[in-house]
């Protein structure tokens, strides 16, 4: 789980987050003075603050927010002068936005607020439609509204050319006032909400914002997007009641509480229509009492009635955002809150501490118990004996509004405000301490209480007060009770041994003030809408102990990473290998007590037969272990099943499998079981389990087993390569000294691959040992190190280094429509792809717009039939339609891989290293899933994650990126161009500037990849392209060459090793799509190789190969290009490929 | 870098490398050779000793031949203790091999079980297994188990399998992670100057504050004698496996690592004789 934070608001309006990983609250220092609300989004933070205006507070990310503004500079040919900025007065202005409609005068354009910068000045875009003009980014055109070219020919009459200037948003991590609009609001806000990111497949950014003003009125904020975190203006909302209080969820449901109690929930909301349509109205869960609060997430609703009841809504969805009933649930609380994954909390109306909702999964929406956050505020004193300083002290206020509550009240407040006459200290010493009941209700934060201050720091509390220098500030303790406890505390002295303050003294005085024991902070206000946390996670808030020093929490943890190797394991470690040196080194000739034996492990299961037709059928199952004579354990494997009445068996050698892989099944749990000869044949052993479990246990024993027989233990190597099938199952390969050997390398269908536990779409690695992956839900992760996870339990898998992982997956479904002349479009008939097991979904069924080809407005694409290739609007032609429905799978699993929060990535690469190289700081390259160029800083052997992200400037957006071992920066940018990036060196880790290299003709390419000196291209047609004429001294090359077609992705290595992932790959028995390939022939002389070698597959989507640097074993045979021996066809210019056996 | 998993492996392959010894006063037809055997320490003295007993068989008249016992320096051995236990509680301080003298005849009744046959070895074992899992998840994971997956349990350790042991007993080692640990932690506490056979008392891995309990806090609380205080001369060693762990090692790794193969952690605590200061 990425680090996140829970934000909160506490009586004296001081705003605190708690992070998921921390175990205290820290408070927002930059928050000049005191808020009445927050509401927090992953990215940023709301707030109303006490002078009633809006701030914001974006969380600083190493992706800046940068907004690119364009113009249009128009000219026009006449005789005399060529071109100029003379135009006809028909014409459109000289400087113009591309329509031409709007007068854009470069000096026109303003900062939107204080908070925004601009980066630089206007400058000239070179680049036209994928590729670069070379001429002042001049396009020409016969006329003003017509279609451009980047060539002049005879008939261009008029030019144009766009400018470019990027602003930058610097008010980061700090609270930043939003400009209040011209037209005045009529009253301040009271309550703010945000959510709705979800609505859209925009990226991170875009927001809903609802605002409550007090007259009751509700204003919508538009234009809240990642580039414009301000949004533009406030739009009323027009209502059927006086609002007091709104939530909006992560999705569509928007609900608010009316002043007389029932509640209103906004319909219509969509992703065209964020701020909805109309309001619907539910009454107040009980008769009497109404309604004070709501918190609405994803597909839950919570309510507070006046009487603090609290209430959980039934069958709340997006379909039917009103529900059905109401729920009464266990506890009084004065606010709740709902955040990410329906997360709940609340402030208790008792003892106003933060309660966590335990137990709330999506099964299980309303949870189990409340549970008391307990963590201390980074102001408390030591924790182990917090209430032993409790002074006592007046609260504050500050929404202007002071209610004289009681004598007692009055005087603290004169104290708060710094006139302190020292009236308390005359009480005698024996003179208990006054009850004081905080008066605190959920709309004025005037409260009175009891509370612990760390001596020096309580000038922040007020702002009022001059702190004093002295350990005890008299203005602010009762300095006859301090007093009082010090006497107590030298009682105790002797036995206590480090803490001056003693826990003991402590509870006997707090036990005579039934509220000086309450320490904790009172809070007014939490918000989860940016703490993600789920049913799964681990937090450290609740089992904090008044009594334990928080050191004693790290021995705690039993999954310590290496680096921190508690002392007492050490020990253990050390004991051991010395017990082992004791008792057994002088003894190894003893003979053994137990003799070794087979051992067999038996089971049911079904079988793809092999005979057609085929279909599963039921199988024995039967595993045979033994020691083998080199003391590698070795094994069988037997397939028992019947044929016509007969008897049968097949059988495997475990030192022959070379892959197990989970397949992808929409009924069943089914995996498939390689050796070399069915790789060739292209059909494996396929086996179904019973249970996912069942198969699970399966493949985790004879995982074990295929590693033994081949000796392999541990984490993967620094060469390792890495593969992802398109499951998401991450394999690994060792790679054998002859892999890349010529003329006779290793036969890839030979390669052993074992799985390690996780979920991702890409990995990148070098020869390091640094790995990177990056999950279908864009989140990028750090291999740690370790190995197994997943269903790799117990032995097969480190401990110390494993965590757990989420991915989240879109499963699809189409909707076809057929027109005829009579009904116009038919019912749909759904093609179903299959489910995922293992997940859980986390959103209903929605469509999807983001199919490429473009959708109409209601997600339909349209084509003359099926199945054709469809376009998003419909013509004369168009017989069929079809849409797409998508639905969010979450999936959580563990592997040996850490998050590295925030950015969402979509492309990963890393310096491949050769053997001998010896970089400190390796440069890593990514793209984020908008499409900015990243370059990581900090990364090194010890540290894989790196630190921070260095943002590389870029005209539009980019797809795939790679970097080659002499730091030659190869990219390709969404238009389907590539870029070169010039001067990246060990000194400038982000180079200086692009070159455009044009793209093959009337190809998009899709993928790059750099190793030692080649560069390989993919485009989007599957063609493998390699990069002719590139020289040190002209890195970018001069011409694309043709290698193959039927690619799907190219990894090249440090060796210059070129793999692919290849579509179309014919074995004997069976074709399949996505196999690993490995280019053959490929030497410095030749370095686009000779032909194929097919490997594992189908069913693979990703492949590196830059961790492998060893190299070959030099053998210098007379005949070197004769590669008959083994004789694969090569792809190109063939539909469909075979190989050669 | 070890792994705790290498403690597992280590855990399990740790052998004692024995001399067996026949007494002398057993009735003989020729002299009988000593037997040098690697006892495996997770393991039970008369489940590992058929060759002792054929060895010494050779040499014996079947009629002179009474259920075969052994004798550490004049203590009985408790075969239901696990080798390793034995080993750390009696002859850790001496010198290998570990000499054990055999009997057939004189049977101790009051010191030492019966074991006609391996299925007593294996129903004392199964019982330790549920005990543990009693204290560790109110039995719920054993009873979930079926006939083979307890057979596949025994069949193990009496196989030395450590895959084919640990590929069930992990299942026994797994908690909620909410509950950071097991419910009890299934001790056992051994010494040699006692008439107790052991303690065993029930003891929660995580103090109610929240906080891992450690092996310090089991000692303070059943044997607060074994603990040397700062200043005092070390009087006790506190033995796991033949290993001394940290005082501060947290009790529900201990556990799941450094337990015998019946689940529970056998912990020897035993006197140091001290040499006077010279």
């Amino acid at each position: 789980m990425p680090v996140s934070l829970l934000w909160a608001v506490d009586v004296y309006g001081r705003v605190y987050s708690l992070s998921t990983a921390g175990q205290q609250w820290e408070q927002c220092r930059d928050a000049q003075m005191e808020f009445k609300r927050v509401t927090a989004a992953q990215q940023c933070c709301w707030g109303i603050a006490c002078d009633n205006n809006i701030y914001l507070n974006v969380h600083a990310s190493d992706l800046p927010v940068r907004y690119q503004e364009e113009t249009y500079e128009n000219q026009r040919w006449n005789p005399v002068d060529g071109f100029s900025e003379r135009l006809l007065p028909s014409d459109r202005w000289q400087w113009s936005d591309v329509t031409g409609l709007q007068h854009q005068p470069l000096d026109s354009f303003q900062l939107p607020s204080s908070s925004w910068e601009w980066e630089g000045d206007w400058y000239v875009d070179e680049n036209f439609e994928g590729e670069p003009t070379e001429k002042g980014g001049w396009s020409y055109a016969i006329d003003f509204p017509a279609t451009y070219t980047k060539d002049k020919k005879w008939n261009s009459c008029v030019r144009r050319r766009r400018w470019l200037r990027y602003r930058r948003y610097k008010a980061m991590d700090t609270w930043a006032k939003i400009p209040s609009q011209q037209t005045t609001l009529p009253d301040p806000f009271s309550d703010i909400s945000c959510g709705g990111w979800e609505i859209s497949e925009e990226p991170r950014g875009r927001l809903s914002l609802w605002a409550v003003s007090l007259q009751g009125k509700v204003w919508f904020r538009d234009g809240i997007y990642h580039h414009n975190p301000e949004g533009s203006l406030w739009e009323e909302v027009f209502l059927p009641g006086e609002v007091i209080q709104i939530s909006c969820g992560p999705g569509d449901l928007v609900w608010a509480v009316l002043w007389e109690g029932q509640l209103i929930v906004r319909e219509g909301i969509s992703r065209d229509c964020p701020k909805g349509s109309s309001w619907a109205v539910v009454e107040s869960p009980s008769p009497d009492v109404g309604a004070i609060h709501v918190a609405v997430g994803i597909n839950v609703v919570w309510a507070v009635t006046k009487d603090n009841k609290v209430w959980f809504r039934r069958g709340v969805n997006s379909h039917n955002p009103c529900g059905s009933g109401w729920i009464g649930m266990v506890g009084e609380m004065i606010t709740i809150n709902v955040g990410l994954n329906d997360q709940v909390w609340a402030i208790n109306c008792e003892d106003r501490a933060v309660y966590f909702r335990q137990g709330v999964t999506s099964s299980e929406l309303s949870g189990k118990t409340w549970k008391a956050i307990t963590v201390p505020r980074d102001g408390d004193r030591s924790h182990s004996s917090a209430s032993a300083n409790s002074l006592q002290s007046a609260g504050c206020y500050f929404c202007g509004e002071v209610r004289a509550q009681s004598v007692v009240s009055d005087a603290e407040s004169d104290t708060e405000k710094g006139s302190a006459d020292g009236a308390n200290s005359s009480n005698p010493p024996t003179d208990p301490p006054k009850p004081r009941i905080p008066k605190v209700t959920s709309d004025s934060f005037i409260s009175e209480l009891v509370s612990d201050r760390e001596p020096g720091k309580s000038s922040r509390d007020t702002g009022s007060a001059p702190p004093s220098g002295g350990p005890l500030d008299p203005q602010w303790s009762n300095v006859d009770l301090e007093e009082a406890q010090q006497a107590q505390t030298v009682a105790v002295q002797d036995t206590a041994d480090t803490c001056s303050l003693s826990s003991v003294a402590t509870y006997t005085l707090a036990m005579e003030d039934p509220y000086g024991a309450d320490e904790h902070p009172l809070w007014a206000w939490v918000s989860g809408g940016g703490c993600s946390v789920d049913s799964h996670s681990q937090l450290n808030w609740f089992n904090f102990s008044m009594n334990t020093l928080v050191s004693s929490v790290q021995s705690m943890s039993l999954s310590v990473s290496p680096a921190q190797t508690a002392a007492w394991r050490r020990q253990i470690f050390e004991q051991l290998s010395e017990r082992t040196k004791r008792e057994m080194d002088n003894f190894r000739h003893y003979e053994q007590a137990v003799e070794q034996s087979v051992w067999v492990k038996k089971g049911t299961m079904q079988w793809w037969r092999d005979w057609k037709p085929h279909k599963w059928i039921d199988v024995h199952f039967a595993l045979e272990q033994f020691s083998g004579p080199d003391g590698n354990k070795d094994g069988i494997l037997f397939i028992y099943y019947n044929y016509y009445e007969e008897k049968k068996y097949l059988h495997a050698f475990i030192n022959e499998v070379t892959i197990l892989v989970p397949v992808l099944n929409d009924s069943k749990h089914t995996f498939a079981i390689y050796t070399p000869e069915r790789t060739k044949q292209r059909w494996p052993i396929r086996l179904a389990a019973a249970t996912e479990l069942e198969m699970h246990d399966w493949l985790a024993l004879l995982s074990v087993s295929c590693c033994d027989s081949r000796g392999i233990h541990g984490p993967p190597s620094k060469q390792a390569i890495w593969s992802i099938t398109c499951k998401g199952d991450i394999f690994i390969s060792e790679p054998s000294p002859g892999l890349e050997a010529m003329p006779y390398p290793t036969p890839c269908d030979q390669m052993f691959w074992r799985q390690v536990g996780g979920h991702l779409r890409v990995v990148e690695c070098n020869s390091v040992g640094i790995v990177w992956g990056i999950g279908y839900d864009h989140t990028a992760w750090v291999h740690t190190g370790g190995y197994g996870g997943g269903f790799f339990q117990g032995l097969a898998s480190s401990t110390d280094n494993i965590y757990t992982q989420t991915d989240v997956k879109s499963v699809y479904i189409y909707e076809n429509q057929r027109w005829n002349p009579v009904t116009g479009y038919t019912n749909s008939y759904k093609y179903c792809s299959p489910e995922l097991s293992q997940t859980k979904r986390v959103s209903d069924w929605a469509i999807d717009y983001s199919v490429s080809g473009g959708t109409d407005r209601e997600g339909w694409q349209f084509a003359a039939d099926f199945p054709a290739s469809y376009h998003g609007y419909k013509t004369m032609k168009d017989f069929v339609r079809r849409r797409r429905w998508a639905r969010k799978c979450k999936l959580t699993t563990t592997g040996p891989w850490q998050e590295i929060p925030p950015i969402p990535l979509s492309d990963v690469t890393i310096l491949p290293c050769t053997a001998q190289s010896s970089v400190d700081v390796i440069p890593v390259w990514a793209i984020s899933n908008k499409g900015d160029v990243l370059c990581r800083l900090g990364v090194t052997a010890l540290t894989p994650a790196g630190s921070s992200w260095l943002h590389v400037g870029t005209d539009q957006p980019f797809k795939s990126i790679s970097i080659g071992a002499a730091s030659q920066v190869w990219a390709i940018a969404r238009d389907g161009s590539a870029f070169y990036r010039g001067s990246v060196s060990a000194r400038s880790p982000a180079g200086d500037c692009w070159y455009h290299i044009p793209s093959p003709a009337k190809q998009k390419l899709k993928q790059v990849s750099v190793g030692r000196t080649s560069v390989y291209t993919v485009d989007e047609n599957g063609n493998l392209w390699y990069r002719q004429g590139v020289t040190p001294s002209y890195p970018q090359g001069s011409s694309w060459e043709h290698i193959s077609n039927n690619v799907r992705k190219v990894s090249v290595g440090p060796l210059d090793q070129v793999w692919i992932i290849a579509d179309k790959v014919q074995g004997s028995h069976s074709l399949s799509c996505g196999t690993v390939c490995h280019r053959l022939g490929v030497q410095p002389v030749e370095p686009k190789g000779q032909s194929w070698d097919y490997g594992i597959g189908g069913g693979w989507d990703h492949i590196t190969v830059r961790g492998n640097s060893v190299e070959p074993p030099r053998l210098r045979l007379p005949s070197l290009t004769d590669p008959s021996s083994r004789s694969p066809v090569p792809v190109r210019n063939t539909e469909v490929n075979g190989v050669g056996n | 870098m070890a792994d705790d998993k290498d403690v597992l492996r280590d855990v399990w392959f740790g052998r004692i490398p024995t001399c067996f010894t026949l007494n002398q006063d057993e009735v003989t037809e020729r002299e009988a050779e000593p037997y040098y055997l690697l006892l495996p320490r997770v393991s039970y003295l008369t489940l590992v000793t058929d060759k002792v007993k054929k060895h010494f068989l050779k040499v014996m008249r079947a009629e002179d031949v009474e259920e075969m016992w052994f004798e550490y320096e004049g203590t009985p051995l408790k075969w239901h203790y696990p080798i390793g236990v034995l080993f750390d509680l009696h002859a850790s301080n001496n010198v290998l091999p570990w000499s054990i003298t055999v009997h057939f005849k004189n049977f101790p009744d009051h010191d030492l079980l019966h074991c006609p046959s391996n299925s007593v070895i294996e129903a004392h074992f199964m019982s330790s297994i549920k005990e543990a899992d009693a204290l560790k998840h109110k039995s719920q994971v054993v009873n979930d188990m079926q006939k083979k997956d307890h057979k596949q349990l025994w069949m193990g350790l009496q196989n030395d399998k450590f895959d084919q042991f640990w590929a069930m007993n992990r299942k026994l080692m797994e908690y909620p992670t909410e509950d950071g640990g097991f419910r009890y932690i299934p001790f056992r506490i051994y010494q040699t100057m006692s008439d107790r056979p052991f303690i065993q008392k029930l003891f929660r891995p995580v103090s109610p504050e929240g906080s891992a309990h450690s092996l310090g806090d089991l000692l303070k609380e059943m044997y607060p004698d074994a603990i040397t205080n700062d200043g005092e001369q070390k009087r006790y060693q506190v033995v796991i496996h033949g290993i001394e762990p940290l005082l501060e090692t947290p009790l529900q790794w201990l556990s799941e690592h450094l337990s015998h193969p019946d689940n529970f952690l056998h912990i020897c605590v035993i006197p140091l004789t001290h040499q006077p200061a010279g």
